[in-house]
């Protein structure tokens, strides 16, 4: 619950401050926060498995997040930004789907 | 493994503080994650919204939306172009008008001191017409008024002792009135006369003074002319416009 919460406040705070992304950041927020996504959705599917930690969900948050800007960036300076971007989000896409395939499982039993 | 972790925290926590602050901090970490995450996906929501999803567009939509903007720019500049002639055009078109109108307004100037309808001023003389044994005859202010004409006066005005000033333009007429008086334009004036005329002083003074001009012949009648340079002579005196019934203007 409390976590919901404070995706909630962190989606209002952005919604009423309504800051400018900096041009600088612009091309790596958008598959950071897929990433993050990621790992948001392997956090829940370990809550429902009952081995959630939150070392290993902060460092695997961070991680992605870093990672993904890492190969965005990386993309850009070889020129194929675009290919690799794409490439990152179908690879965290199907992450995100398996591991809500496994909480729909769990929470179904279907 | 979360259960193994919960039972160290309760073994851990009465005898190590900084541990329950390090694990409470980690969870903390997760949870302002967690905020940060919610807070970056309004933000790009927002920011996408307002983007009118130019980044989004697929390339074709791009190049579509790029012609569109060069062709419409295209149109714009052909438009500014376009009001910036008509704008010269009515700009001389304006400059034009203003000078026509102001030729207009001196030809319109000239022409009502010419024919009595505006007040005029300028250098001139005062001539004051006193009689001796005979009254003067309306021939003889004909003659002073013809005499001035033909010496270049331009604007003449007659006043007498009993009158109000008239105006003389081409179509005056002088004739003797009753009990000697003198009847201008169909108003009776009492002598003495004084006519106020414009135009070179120096010259209607020598057309009046000619050996047999005006002047000696009224002083020959044992009358006098009292002949006057001003500096300034005000034609005040107004003459209505005649109202025409049949000339109509030619162009």
């Amino acid at each position: 619950m409390v976590p919901v919460l404070a995706l909630l406040a962190g989606a209002v705070l952005g919604l009423f401050l309504d800051p400018t992304v900096p041009v600088a950041l612009q091309p790596y927020l958008p598959i950071a926060v897929v990433a993050a996504l990621d790992a948001v959705f392997g956090g829940i599917r370990a809550k429902l498995d009952g081995v959630f930690d939150d070392k290993q969900f902060v460092v695997s948050f961070v991680g992605n997040v870093l990672i993904a800007a890492l190969i965005v960036y990386l993309g850009d300076q070889l020129g194929v930004g675009a290919q690799l971007s794409t490439g990152v989000v179908v690879v965290l896409g199907v992450r995100i789907f398996g591991n809500a395939a496994a909480i729909r499982r769990r929470l179904f039993r279907a | 493994m979360a259960n193994g972790s919960m039972s160290r925290v309760t073994r851990v926590v009465p005898s190590a503080g900084p541990l329950l602050g390090w694990l409470r901090s980690r969870r903390l970490a997760s949870l302002i994650l967690l905020a940060l995450l919610g807070f970056t996906l309004a933000v790009e929501f927002k920011s996408l919204g307002t983007d009118e999803d130019l980044s989004a567009a697929r390339l074709e939509d791009l190049v579509r939306i790029q012609s569109d903007l060069e062709a419409r720019e295209q149109r714009l500049r052909r438009e500014i172009a376009e009001l910036e002639e008509s704008q010269r055009q009515l700009a001389t078109g304006a400059q034009r008008h203003a000078a026509a109108l102001e030729e207009a307004t001196r030809q319109a100037d000239e022409l009502g001191i010419l024919a009595g309808t505006l007040p005029a001023r300028g250098p001139g003389l005062s001539l004051t017409f006193i009689a001796g044994g005979t009254p003067i005859g309306s021939a003889t202010i004909l003659d002073a008024v013809q005499e001035l004409r033909g010496a270049g006066a331009e604007a003449m005005q007659i006043s007498g002792r009993g009158g109000a000033s008239v105006r003389i333009v081409a179509s005056t007429y002088f004739l003797g009135g009753d009990d000697g008086g003198l009847v201008v334009d169909g108003h009776v004036l009492g002598a003495p006369y004084t006519i106020m005329v414009i135009g070179d002083p120096t010259t209607m003074r020598t057309a009046l003074s000619i050996p047999g001009g005006v002047v000696e012949s009224v002083q020959g009648d044992g009358g006098n002319v009292i002949v006057e340079e001003r500096e300034v002579v005000d034609v005040t005196a107004l003459r209505e416009p005649p109202e025409l019934e049949h000339a109509r203007p030619v162009s």
